[in-house]
């Protein structure tokens, strides 16, 4: 047996996969159906977000990938909701579509225990339940312990423009057959989802006299807590707003019949997405809406290529043309690729183990598109767990599961396999509950150990990671053993800051509770300097200390509940209490623990008390 | 880990001493806050203690208290024990303070299923628990909402909705910071919709009170000089001759109490002792229970002779009653009038002839108008009464005072919505719903986002 681990797909899911993979020492074989089209960004160039961008830091500090490429591959930076709390500010780039894939395909070359192979994968090999490799469409088989599918789109994928539907992936591509027929037979629920993508103009076609320029940061910043800048702050390349108007609406109102969603096709099945309706929806939906922001974003310095976010459609051609040209500053544009709505098969996410494992068949694991999710951050991040268990199982390792406390990572996933899905899932702040724990500045802080665990962190890193926690205790030690007295000087000095005078003596530490005091302005009391990494940490701390030990109490409880751990043979028939939706419920999901239980729809907390007494009862 | 749970143990309505029954490991903790007497945190386990449930500075109930450390208890948790004299409104009240001071309201069996849970009893009991508790499974869900009906719940649902809106609103600045149509939510934004909510909450809290009102009764206390017609005006209303009634000024010392019912609510009438002032210590004593009662009182009837001159001691007795809800009893009309009305409130007053028996209609139907009574007794208000909502409400108003205080100290609004979260989860927990996608459907329905 040559390879160990296979993974099927080269999209952000399966690149991270196979990465992890691969660096933990797995004989590693990627199979995707266009070596050309590695690391695509098929639709939005965008990395990150809010919430995503967390995601991003949170691989980084897992020893993903995603974050140090984008670092090298970007056309602007920024910090978004940067005058909001500490707790949801969030990087987004606009990553370059041609240098970021080249980026990555020259990554996953110099992988020593990395092969890529073209094909495309149309069986899987089955033996008792458990995978043992792959049969591609000519019928070759290859063999493995391990099979992490992250198929993205290409299931069955359907493109559709206005009354036109044909079988194909994103660009024309090939899209995978029978794969999903085959998932069908095996046992899996699988679903048809739905998404799409705005039409593409070129950039010297564009009246930016009528947009509003939107501009990268100007400081410096990264995704990776390498903090390696490969930028030009000046050099950052601009994005552009446009509104649509009453004619666009007009246009789409008359026509809408037309769109492949609202009657041009009859036969769509596939559910699209709440947060990324068309721009038919939009203007159904919110009729009273006099104009829609749109985005115009550059895809790449190296072709002319603008995304117009904001105007996804499945209207035909002639009709896109008109919208597109009712809008100021884009009469005269020239569209280089049409908007289209795409379809395509996932399967439903409930049949995972929180490890990504598939509960149907052993050692056949899932992440990206597949699993019901949208986005690049959210396939990536599954892919790197997918790519870590796979590999610990083949070490005879326990998985690595995060809990919603430790990451987004961990709320996706947990939704995921929890709650499953209704619409492709893209992760949003309000999804977590924990919000003010799972920050962008603290990733490190939560995740390096797991990464260092796994084998995917240096220990050079590691070692310097540690430094900072020193220093972090450090700083806080300093803060509380310096006090100021009630000198004229002080309170002169207090005074002409805008703080209230002190009367008794009062440490830096309580003094940087006070709304008005930041930690530049009590600098001057200490004799080092911190870097702003370790000042961030301490002062977030001291600032928010009443809300952050709120959260914590709460994941506390959380985490009680999250011990309480549910026997996987466990016979719900043989409870004879518990409501009959709750008895399903429990059947299908397979929670493993009290708290996961908790959080399934349709399980009362009456159940739980019935199921805690019977597993009481078990143990005696 | 678990929550601290507490409930009325014993039967209600019948029995001379009730028992409120806490566990928990923060039953001593919340116990304390509403407890004057020897400090709980320090006594000997399974002893007995007395002392006052106070809330705030008032007092609520004399109470013995049983304080039972883990694990030699019941649940294998601290366990408290508050025997109360049982009056179910003392007992409510009493359930209402520890619930807005942390605890929450058991559910059925749930001390039995502690008991189990940690070793205490054994299966063929845990067998009959698991029975009760299947037996509310398929109506659990209900319950909460059956038990808060009408008009109030609709308060909270609407109340549940504007909280909603703020949050999805939080969340779409979140969420798509460019988005120009959503409404930026500052903290001087912020601070007017949580008045908003403040003010709402108050007037449930309010209304809950005279809601209260049904089951405990309008606590009436009739005051004014001596030998005015007080203790003949009690009689009247009750039927029957229940206090003293002389001629000689000074003879109602002791204060009597009777119950009519108007329109089905309960009016308990206190009689006082004239005011006046006095040498005679027992007199003295008397007017100075007539004070303290007339300031715990829900409504006074001040009773005025239409035959003398008011005197500087009824001016005085006007000040004192200015924020009450009062009626004022013009008595005596058969009599000339000697009383300048520009001395008097300008609203209510009833002119009434007690020894002729004129005028006891007219108050009756005031009272009725000054309390709502019609409407009251039309409308659906059992969750009014439920010591278990009052206390969640009075939770909901700590929890806006600390969103207060935090917007004062310019703490980021996506942090106080760890606060604002947690009202709308406690106002879901009255009227029985907590769904967090219900928030992401908010999100999308509210605004139009998208790529």
């Amino acid at each position: 047996m040559q390879y160990e681990i296979i993974v099927v797909g080269g999209g952000h899911a399966g690149i991270e996969a196979a990465l992890a993979a691969a660096r933990k020492n797995h004989h590693v074989l990627l199979v995707t159906s266009n070596i050309n089209n590695i690391a695509d960004m098929a639709c939005n160039p965008s990395i990150g977000g809010s919430a995503k961008g967390i995601i991003v830091r949170e691989i980084d500090a897992l020893g993903g990938q995603m974050a140090k490429t984008t670092d090298q591959a970007h056309l602007q930076i920024k910090m978004l909701n940067n005058k909001k709390g500490p707790a949801v500010k969030a990087l987004r780039a606009q990553a370059d579509k041609i240098i970021y894939p080249k980026i990555m395909k020259k990554v996953l070359d110099n992988e020593k225990n990395l092969v890529i192979k073209e094909g495309m994968v149309e069986d899987l090999i089955i033996e008792n339940s458990q995978v043992k490799g792959i049969v591609l469409e000519n019928g070759e088989k290859i063999f493995s312990k391990a099979v992490i599918l992250t198929t993205g789109t290409y299931l069955k994928a359907d493109i559709m423009v206005g009354n036109k539907r044909r079988r194909s992936g994103p660009h024309n591509e090939k899209p995978s057959m029978f794969l999903s027929e085959k998932l069908k037979e095996y046992g899996f629920n699988v679903i048809r989802l739905k998404t799409g993508t705005p039409p593409r103009i070129t950039k010297d076609s564009i009246d930016f006299n009528k947009t509003k320029v939107e501009l990268g940061d100007s400081e410096y910043l990264s995704f990776s807590f390498d903090n390696i800048y490969y930028y030009d702050i000046d050099k950052q390349v601009p994005c552009h707003l446009v509104y649509t108007n009453q004619t666009t609406h007009q246009i789409i109102r008359d026509n809408l019949n037309k769109s492949s969603m609202y009657g041009g096709l009859n036969d769509v099945t596939g559910v699209g997405p709440r947060y990324c309706p068309s721009i038919e929806d939009k203007v159904v939906r919110f009729s009273d809406k006099e104009r829609h922001q749109l985005f115009l974003e550059p895809e790449s310095r190296y072709y002319d290529d603008i995304y117009i976010q904001g105007l996804s459609t499945s209207m035909p051609h002639d009709v896109q043309d008109k919208i597109v040209h009712s809008i100021e500053g884009l009469e005269n544009a020239k569209i280089l690729k049409y908007a289209y709505a795409i379809e395509y098969d996932a399967i439903m996410p409930t049949q995972l183990k929180q490890s990504l494992e598939t509960k149907i068949i052993e050692n056949l694991y899932t992440a990206g598109q597949i699993n019901g999710t949208s986005g690049y951050e959210e396939a990536a991040c599954q892919g790197l767990i997918a790519g870590i268990n796979a590999s610990l199982k083949l070490e005879n390792k326990e998985p690595l599961i995060l809990k919603r406390s430790d990451a987004y990572i961990g709320v996706l996933i947990d939704d995921l396999v929890t709650k499953g899905i209704k619409d492709p899932y893209r992760l949003l702040t309000s999804r977590a509950e924990y919000r003010l724990l799972l920050r962008h500045d603290n990733a490190d802080i939560r995740l390096r150990k797991y990464g260092f665990e796994v084998g995917l962190v240096s220990s050079e890193t590691y070692k310097k990671f540690h430094q900072k926690l020193e220093e972090i205790e450090e700083l806080k030690k300093i803060l509380t053993s310096t006090k100021l007295t009630p000198t004229e000087e002080v309170n002169k000095y207090l005074l002409s800051i805008e703080s209230t005078p002190i009367k008794d003596g009062i440490n830096l530490y309580n003094l940087l509770k006070r709304p008005e005091i930041s930690y530049d302005k009590i600098e001057k009391y200490l004799t080092k300097k911190y870097d702003n990494e370790v000042v961030t940490q301490v002062v977030l701390n001291i600032k928010y200390e009443g809300y952050l030990i709120k959260e914590e109490k709460e994941v506390a409880k959380m985490i009680n509940l999250e011990t309480k751990k549910i026997p996987f043979d466990i016979d719900y028939d043989l409870i004879p209490n518990l409501a009959s939706e709750a008895r399903q419920k429990l059947k299908l999901i397979m929670p493993t623990s009290i708290g996961q239980a908790l959080r399934i729809s349709g399980v009362n907390p009456a159940d739980i008390s019935v199921l805690m007494i019977y597993l009481k009862k078990e143990q005696k | 880990m678990n929550d601290t749970i507490a409930a009325i143990a014993t039967a209600q309505g019948v029995g001379a001493i009730g028992i409120i029954r806490v566990s928990g490991d923060k039953a001593i903790e919340i116990v304390s806050k509403i407890y004057r007497g020897k400090s709980l945190s320090v006594i000997k386990t399974h002893t007995i203690n007395y002392g006052k449930i106070m809330d705030k500075d008032e007092m609520i109930d004399e109470v013995l208290v049983s304080v039972m450390r883990a694990p030699k208890t019941f649940t294998r948790e601290d366990v408290i024990e508050i025997n109360s004299h049982g009056s179910i409104a003392s007992l409510n009240k009493i359930l209402e303070l520890l619930i807005s001071n942390g605890c929450r309201l058991a559910d059925p069996g749930e001390f039995t299923k502690r008991a189990f849970l940690n070793g205490r009893i054994d299966l063929t009991e845990a067998e009959g628990i698991m029975e009760l508790i299947e037996s509310k499974t398929e109506k659990s869900l209900k319950i909460a909402v059956n038990q808060v009906n009408g008009k109030v719940s609709q308060m909270i649902r609407n109340l549940r909705q504007l909280i909603k809106e703020i949050i999805a609103n939080i969340e779409v600045n979140i969420d798509y910071p460019e988005y120009e149509d959503a409404k930026v939510i500052t903290l001087n934004v912020l601070k007017e919709n949580i008045q908003e909510v403040e003010q709402k909450i108050r007037k449930i809290l309010d209304e809950s009170k005279t809601g209260q009102l049904i089951t405990t009764g309008i606590k009436t206390v009739i005051i004014g000089k001596p030998n005015v017609g007080k203790s003949s005006l009690l009689n009247n209303l009750l039927n029957e001759e229940k206090a003293i009634v002389t001629d000689i000024a000074g003879t109602t010392r002791d204060i009597v109490e009777g119950s009519i019912s108007i329109d089905g609510i309960l009016l308990n009438i206190i009689d006082t002792a004239g005011i006046r002032t006095t040498d005679n210590i027992v007199e003295k004593i008397g007017v100075e229970k007539s004070f303290q009662q007339m300031e715990k009182a829900d409504l006074v009837l001040l009773v005025i002779n239409n035959n003398e001159e008011l005197t500087s001691e009824d001016i005085k007795t006007l000040k004192q009653v200015e924020n009450k809800n009062l009626i004022t009893i013009i008595n005596k009309i058969d009599l000339p009038s000697k009383i300048d009305y520009n001395l008097l409130p300008k609203e209510n007053i009833i002119k009434m002839s007690v020894l002729n028996k004129e005028g006891i209609e007219e108050l009756k139907n005031k009272i009725i108008e000054l309390f709502n009574l019609e409407k009251l007794a039309t409308t659906d208000l059992t969750y009014l009464t439920s010591s278990r909502s009052i206390g969640i409400l009075n939770q909901v108003m700590q929890l806006i005072e600390s969103i207060k205080e935090g917007i004062i100290n310019d703490i980021p609004v996506d942090i106080l919505e760890i606060d604002i979260k947690n009202i709308w989860n406690l106002l879901g927990q009255i009227i029985g719903e907590t769904y967090e996608e219900e928030l992401i459907e908010q999100l999308f329905s509210q605004f139009c986002l998208g790529k």
